[in-house]
């Protein structure tokens, strides 16, 4: 009877398109409407990341570099989150830990940012890993308590102690002075990173982390150490959170107490949720959405982040898909309706 | 002497603040990142009913509580019921409402100091040290939110549904208990407790929104360190961090006391991680 009742209803039928067909196998090179469906994404993230900035004005350019550091943490965000199992609201660990990183070796040890950024990325992941490692043996809610509890601790030291200048930061650091380098730093770092993370994903590593992640009993069965896998993911992440803090650094030739400010942990999170997480690029997407709108926002101030924490809230309850995989679908998919 | 005063009044603000977040921990499984945006809120309803809308201060006092609960009940049953069973999703999804709203807190303009009036002015000698009433008061709330909370959740029937659900769901809910609602329930106890521990708790300083930020962190590494969920270990573990850092105040200067309760949950982690009197689920909690 039910059957009957139903009869008239219809419902939406997802259908891929038949050029995504055709491309997913060797026929993809058979002509360049095929090839050009295939590469039309990629060449359209390159141009937008790597000639877009040349016609920027110089005020927008420093939003790209903004833009950019956050797109770095939502990826790193996005990595742990997605492919490891593990929420990081630590945002503001990465970036404080890497740009004091940064900015002591600048500062104390005089070390211009060509080797001072380097050092401090990988350093800083380094000491956020050792941070961290006690929680890596847990499941559940600790790694996320830890990595929003250290920036509190850290600034409270630095304020207590007044050490690695105190609340007035450090500043006059050594910084770039050529703009187009500290652009197009920005520009290639984040380009590379981000193929070289999808890449490391899709990689033999990349499948232990999200086996990891899906059954943590079965791969320790295996006889794979968890601790260490975590390990190397919150490393991954780490060295690309602090090289996003570290670059700030640079930027600003500046480092202090706002650096651990949440507002570095909640929007990178809002980027990649909004964007679509799992998918890095939805991560770019959300925060070159995010960036720049909450530079036209600027006279609402605090309200920016009301609005973030409640859209960020919206997505996560009603929309965990995101933009970007929604793009995706629309770009390979037709749907139409059927009688059922 | 005076050590052993001011950490037993240290150790009724902390249990104060964790008893609510370890019952929703414990009954819901949801880490209720909100719990301290709900805590320095309920402050704020408080003072706008008294200031803003004319109310008297018992009145007041009471119906921001009422608030407290009915906001747990808008987070589970408007966010959390959704992505109930997605631990990565509650945690964000909790810790966005929860800067949502302590940053909307600024917004509406409670920057600056703030404060609510303590419920008794002046201050009565305990052995020979001079403690204000409204400390004494917070100390007696203390004890009395936890005897509360062991007979509720011993002797009550919708106390040992909770129970129920916290320790195995899906047997209670083949017992006719619902699950939701029990969530519900805790959710809204749990932020009445945030609302109770703010209206007893925050006349004795200034209010500022980011004591929000705070007191999450000073419940939940309560919770940590005597296991989450457990409520005879937030017990114990509120008097060994507050003694602690009575201690470490007094010996070693104020700008430590944040640090302490961060060695205790580091040290915790090392060696126990189930917290002191948590019960230790070897293959489930461990990787």
């Amino acid at each position: 009877m039910a059957i009957s009742e139903n009869k008239s209803e219809r419902r939406l039928e997802r259908i891929d398109r038949g050029i995504k067909a055709r491309t997913d196998g060797i026929y993809a090179l058979l002509s360049w409407r095929e090839i050009s469906y295939l590469m039309a994404p990629r060449t359209f993230l390159l141009m937008g990341l790597l000639v877009l900035p040349v016609f920027l004005p110089e005020v927008w350019q420093r939003v790209f570099c903004l833009a950019g550091i956050y797109s770095l943490l939502a990826i790193a965000f996005d990595f742990l989150f997605s492919y490891a199992g593990m929420v990081s609201l630590g945002g503001a660990l990465w970036m404080g830990v890497g740009g004091y990183t940064v900015g002591i070796l600048g500062s104390e040890f005089g070390l211009p940012p060509v080797f001072s950024l380097p050092i401090g990325t990988f350093l800083g992941g380094g000491i956020c890993t050792v941070l961290l490692l006690p929680t890596l043996r847990l499941k559940g809610i600790y790694f996320a308590i830890a990595t929003f509890i250290y920036p509190f601790i850290i600034s409270h030291i630095i304020e207590a102690l007044q050490i690695a200048g105190g609340t007035f930061g450090l500043a006059d650091l050594p910084v770039i002075e050529n703009g187009w380098v500290v652009l197009y730093v920005m520009a290639v770092l984040l380009t590379g990173i981000f193929f070289g993370i999808r890449r490391l994903v899709i990689e033999d590593v990349g499948m232990v982390f999200r086996s990891m992640m899906e059954n943590d009993q079965a791969v320790s069965a295996s006889g794979i150490s968890i601790t260490v896998l975590r390990t190397i993911a919150v490393y991954i992440a780490s060295c690309i959170g602090c090289l996003a803090g570290g670059y700030l650094s640079v930027l600003y030739g500046w480092v202090g107490m706002s650096f651990f400010a949440l507002d570095f942990s909640i929007l990178p999170i809002a980027a990649s949720v909004i964007g679509g997480p799992g998918t890095f690029a939805g991560s770019l997407l959300g925060a070159f959405i995010l960036v720049p709108l909450t530079e036209f926002l600027r006279p609402f101030g605090p309200m920016r982040m009301v609005g973030y924490s409640v859209i960020l809230a919206l997505f996560v309850v009603l929309k965990p898909e995101g933009i970007f995989p929604y793009l995706t679908r629309k770009y390979n998919q037709f749907q139409r309706w059927v009688e059922v | 002497m005076d050590i052993l005063i001011y950490g037993l009044i240290n150790a009724a603000s902390l249990i104060l603040l964790a008893v609510g977040f370890s019952l929703i921990y414990g009954v819901s499984r949801v880490a209720n990142f909100a719990h301290g945006a709900v805590y320095i809120a309920t402050g704020f309803i408080a003072w706008a009913l008294m200031n803003k809308a004319g109310l008297n201060y018992p009145l007041s006092i009471v119906l921001s509580v009422v608030v407290s609960a009915l906001l747990g009940v808008g987070i589970y049953q408007g966010l959390l019921i959704r992505v109930r069973g997605m631990p990565a999703s509650e945690i964000i999804a909790s810790f966005a409402i929860a800067m949502g709203m302590i940053e909307a807190l600024k917004v509406v303009g409670f920057v600056g100091s703030y404060g609510n009036p303590v419920f008794v002015r002046g201050s009565v000698e305990v052995l020979g040290i001079p403690v204000d009433y409204q400390r004494l008061i917070s100390v007696l709330v203390a004890f009395g939110t936890v005897v509360f909370l062991y007979v509720f959740i011993r002797r009550t029937k919708i106390g040992l549904s909770l129970r129920g659900i916290a320790q195995d769901e899906r047997s209670s809910m083949m017992l006719g208990i619902n699950s939701d609602l029990a969530a519900t329930i805790s959710l809204a106890i749990g932020s009445a407790l945030a609302g109770i521990a703010a209206v007893v708790l925050l006349p004795l300083g200034n209010m500022y929104p980011g004591i929000g930020y705070e007191a999450l962190i000073y419940a939940v590494a309560v919770c940590i360190v005597g296991g989450l969920g457990s409520l005879g270990g937030t017990v114990f573990a509120g008097l060994m961090i507050a003694f602690a850092q009575v201690i470490t105040v007094r010996f070693l200067g104020g700008q430590w006391r944040m640090l302490v309760i961060f060695l205790a949950i580091l040290v915790i982690l090392v060696f126990k991680p189930s917290g002191l009197l948590g019960r230790q689920k070897e293959l489930e909690e461990r990787v």
